[in-house]
């Protein structure tokens, strides 16, 4: 009885330390005229209240799964309200969760994966993060959460940006790309982006998991950057933008040229996910099968992996295996000769 | 029931009810049908059609019914009793939060839950509250006492709102969703989020695990002799033995009504040894549990481009009394009346 993925009702996770602007993007996004009617779960009321919008109260209630996996936290309360939504159905079409200033982004997400009645209902469109362009850096360096809401996101809202000059502006933008270079990134005053830049952005959809390129390669001095892919570089290479290196937390990308053999690379990847799933936030990748005419892509939070044969590899296309990780203390070395052991082709 | 010829389908004895939104519970109220639905109605179906706006401000959540009153929560904080007559009495009120869990008692007591508070309210209106350690998913009411249970993470806890002091837990770890107590008292068994089922011994807090389910178990129901639950959940109706001081434990259950759909909701026959199983495609079929014999109750075409319209879960279904009507609907909106041929 699964439902295609139209069917299903996109879920946008809004974190953010606090003061950097959440509540702005979210009265933003209510009260602009785009004719969505949306179930906003907040963890406080008061803050917004726009007619026609159901809104619930959350408690932020993180819960273990019984299933051996140490990382496996989901939103018990959000199970609960997911439940009690999809008896009015009708009554909207996308579901915004709020998530409070000090929340890790990941057992909501895992709650979109873990429970079944969810996945058959909802699926997870995207994690937008707001971040204060002035106080960004500083939450980096004393609050672990404001590091890992950057490190989840799919689409950064750099907010604020009038208080900063040109050179802390790109101070912490290299910041922020030290930590996630592929989240898409938005500079903005008030939040003002169009609702096109954080809603519908297909971020867990395996047929949407197109580029795994870092898109800081096209960033320029631009106030926004609107690049949703960039080309063929290696991601060594900032231009312009001054590189940092974050101690705790990376992300690491590695290129195989040609097929990988998926008789090593899944119990690698599955094997890799299950030791090092509460290090590793995020990770993606595309992947060419030896003999599969198929793309395998795969998307992943923690220890939870989704992946599947994706579209053909077109005529001329390039055959090759890309994959990224996000994440805390990650051994680049180990994972570089892991990934580089299920190339079919030895590599150099 | 002795005398239903089970090769012989039900279909034909079936009116069908256009409720128009996901049905979130059905009763007979002094034997009158009612359907509670989300929208915040309650229906009663039949010669004199009327639609009851029990919660003209909200939508309905949760709902519990015994043959004399509905008790519905809503996602606007209220906890409306409705009676058959249609009169609507509002028993209380949460300002804007949604009620989680409901159950009722014999007397017209009532307990709820808003996150982790807890409140019952007995007979004469006397409202006790309680926290509970965590967010309650479901609540029942003990048949000794007036004594309520509820499930949250890590366990059940057993309170009794007119006496102060902690109340007594049973403990596993995980998250527990409904909770059912047995006719006599002595087992309390809890829906889990890793779909299966969890029971305690209630005496000696001795645990029971009942796993195997390929989803989660939301819908129970006991036999009219109190010897056998019926759980939903699985490609079958899954029926467990409780007949002995040591409930279902080292027990192989029943399965009764086997099909690919998972079962959503099952309801025991209020006189005899068999089952009504609602399915997540809307089908329900009569089981006799001694043999699995079936009987067709409702069977629903697949929805073609032109309706639209999809195949839906079962979502209520109730005998009357007298164990010759039963009452059902559905997710989408669809609902009806089996009358069983004399």
């Amino acid at each position: 009885m699964t439902e295609s993925t139209s069917d299903k009702i996109p879920v946008t996770v809004l974190t953010g330390y606090l003061g950097a602007g959440k509540t702005t993007l979210l009265n933003r996004i209510l009260s602009e005229d785009h004719g969505h009617k949306f179930a906003v779960i907040v963890n406080e009321f008061g803050e917004i209240g726009i007619d026609n919008d159901l809104v619930v109260g959350a408690d932020e209630e993180v819960f273990e799964m019984n299933n051996g996996c140490i990382c496996c936290t989901v939103r018990g309360d959000l199970i609960r309200i997911m439940e009690g939504l999809m008896k009015r159905k009708g009554k909207f079409d996308a579901i915004i969760v709020e998530t409070t200033g000090l929340a890790d982004p990941a057992p909501v997400a895992q709650t979109f994966f873990v429970d079944q009645d969810v996945q058959d209902q909802a699926r997870l469109d995207a994690v937008v993060t707001v971040a204060d362009a002035k106080w960004l850096a500083d939450r980096l360096r004393d609050a672990p959460e404001a590091k890992n809401q950057i490190a989840f996101a799919d689409v950064i809202l750099l907010n604020k940006i009038d208080l900063v000059t040109p050179e802390e502006l790109r101070e912490v933008e290299a910041r922020i790309r030290a930590i996630n270079p592929y989240a898409v990134l938005h500079k903005t005053n008030r939040c003002e982006v169009p609702l096109s830049a954080v809603l519908g952005r297909n971020a867990f959809d395996l047929d949407r998991i197109l580029e795994v390129e870092p898109a800081f390669l096209e960033v320029d001095d631009h106030d926004h950057d609107h690049h949703d892919h960039s080309h063929g570089h290696d991601h060594d290479h900032g231009h312009g933008l001054k590189h940092y290196h974050d101690e705790e937390m990376q992300s690491v990308a590695f290129q195989i040229d040609g097929d990988v053999d998926p008789h090593r690379f899944m119990p690698w990847i599955n094997l890799i996910t299950q030791k090092e799933g509460p290090n590793i936030l995020r990770s993606k990748g595309i992947l060419s099968f030896k003999d599969e005419p198929k793309r395998f892509v795969f998307q992943g939070v923690h220890m939870i992996l989704d992946g599947d044969l994706q579209r053909d590899w077109k005529p001329g296309e390039k055959r090759q295996c890309k994959i990224v990780f996000i994440g805390r203390n990650l051994n680049e070395e180990s994972l570089r000769s892991g990934f580089m052991a299920c190339a079919v082709e030895p590599q150099h | 029931m002795n005398d239903i010829d089970y090769d012989k389908s039900l279909t034909a004895h079936v009116a069908e009810i256009p409720a128009g939104d996901h049905v979130v519970a059905a009763a007979f109220l002094d034997g009158a049908p009612a359907l509670v639905l989300a929208n915040g109605e309650i229906i009663f179906p039949g010669d004199n059609s009327r639609r009851i706006a029990a919660h003209p401000d909200g939508g309905i959540i949760v709902a519990t019914a015994d043959s004399r009153r509905i008790i519905t929560g809503g996602d606007e904080g209220r906890i409306v009793q409705t009676t058959a007559d249609g009169a609507t009495q509002e028993l209380a009120n949460e300002g804007g939060k949604w009620i989680d869990a409901l159950a009722l008692r014999d007397d017209g007591a009532i307990a709820w839950s808003v996150a982790k508070q807890v409140r019952a309210r007995d007979a004469k209106g006397v409202v006790k509250s309680f926290e509970a350690p965590s967010s309650v998913r479901g609540l029942a009411f003990m048949p000794k006492g007036y004594r309520v249970a509820m499930a949250h993470y890590n366990g059940l806890s057993l309170w009794f709102p007119n006496i102060t002091g902690e109340p007594e837990t049973l403990k596993w770890a995980g998250s527990h969703l409904d909770v059912i107590i047995s006719r006599d008292g002595q087992f309390a068994v809890s829906s889990m989020q890793e779909n299966s089922l969890h029971g305690w011994r209630i005496a000696d807090k001795k645990d029971m695990r009942m796993t195997g389910y390929p989803s989660k178990t939301r819908s129970f129901s006991w036999s009219s002799d109190g010897e056998w639950l019926a759980t939903s959940g699985a490609d079958a109706c899954v029926v467990w033995p409780f007949q002995s001081k040591d409930g279902p434990m080292g027990k192989a259950p029943k399965e009764c009504g086997v099909r690919t759909p998972k079962v959503t909701q099952v309801a025991f026959h209020p006189k005899s040894p068999a089952l009504a199983v609602g399915y997540e495609d809307g089908w329900i079929l009569l089981c006799r549990l001694a043999d699995g014999a079936e009987l067709l109750v409702r069977r629903t075409p697949e929805g073609t481009p032109t309706t639209g319209r999809k195949r839906a879960a079962v979502s209520a279904l109730v005998w009357d009394s007298e164990g010759k009507r039963l009452l059902f609907g559905a997710e989408n909106g669809d609902a009806g009346l089996l009358t069983l041929p004399v």
